[in-house]
């Protein structure tokens, strides 16, 4: 634990964190700017599992090992979404999301 | 001392995330996710977790950022500034969050967590017996099935960003 932190205290930070992804999944208008507010929400429920595991439940491990898995999702789909986004790249020579409109041609 | 650390660092991580949405340049926006990232390893690292704290930075730091910076230079020029989107629509989806950061925090705030004081230490001997074991509550099975996972999109992303050739055909079709 950290001395003189309450959980209280990390999960707002992760909570403003989620938000911050969320208002950049919103707003912004580029792919890779989208997959990089996924990268911020998925950090957030990350640090969460992690604290709740410290705080609440300090003798299990199973907040880490998820954790450990989510990281290797949150890998997966990033290399995933650059090969999509270099292709779609190559065929509409755009990555903008109003240009994104077909799924096959 | 730890406490000003996290302090620091919950700064950091919430200042560069903000710049990281909302910066105009691509590949600036990707440093600042960098940072970001860093900033909570650090605080992995301040809740005794360090094998977290360094899958955190080899996975993420050494290879996401590294996968972005490197679609962002293949797709982009990097002076290029990005279309952002409407005032309006901004403002409205910064009271949205901020409506959804409230009501989180409301929740947070009033639920009496039943925190446990301790200073139990967690090896990386503990993480590998427990992702390893076969017996109930181990981890044998989701372990294989992540493997499967990073090989399956591995390949899918080889086949995908191999492509064909544009040829006449395609040129059509644009």
């Amino acid at each position: 634990m950290i001395a003189g932190i309450s959980i209280y205290e990390i999960l707002t930070v992760t909570s403003i964190l989620f938000f911050i992804g969320i208002y950049g999944f919103i707003t912004r208008k580029n792919l890779i700017s989208v997959l990089i507010s996924i990268e911020l929400i998925l950090n957030a429920s990350v640090v969460n599992f992690v604290v709740i595991n410290k705080y609440l439940y300090p003798d299990m491990l199973q907040g880490v090992i998820f954790s450990i898995f989510i990281i290797a999702v949150a890998a997966a789909e990033t290399a995933l979404a650059v090969s999509i986004i270099i292709n779609l790249y190559r065929q509409i020579s755009s990555v903008e999301v109003k240009d994104t409109e077909i799924m096959k041609y | 001392m730890e406490k000003y650390i996290f302090y620091i660092l919950s700064v950091i991580i919430i200042a560069f995330a903000v710049a990281s949405v909302s910066s105009r340049k691509m590949l600036r926006s990707v440093i600042y996710l960098l940072f970001v990232l860093c900033g909570i390893a650090g605080i992995y690292f301040l809740i005794d977790y360090n094998f977290l704290a360094a899958i955190q930075l080899t996975v993420y730091a050494g290879g996401i950022i590294v996968l972005i910076i490197f679609s962002v230079l293949l797709v982009h020029h990097i002076e290029m500034e990005l279309e952002m989107a409407k005032p309006l629509r901004k403002v409205l989806t910064g009271l949205l969050c901020l409506l959804g950061l409230g009501v989180f925090l409301y929740t947070i705030y009033n639920n009496d967590f039943n925190v446990v004081e301790n200073n139990v230490t967690t090896s990386t001997a503990d993480i590998g017996a427990k992702l390893l074991s076969y017996d109930a509550g181990g981890f044998i099975l989701p372990f294989e099935v992540i493997s499967l996972l990073l090989l399956a999109s591995m390949i899918g992303a080889i086949v995908i960003a191999k492509g064909r050739k544009l040829n006449d055909k395609n040129n059509e079709a644009l």
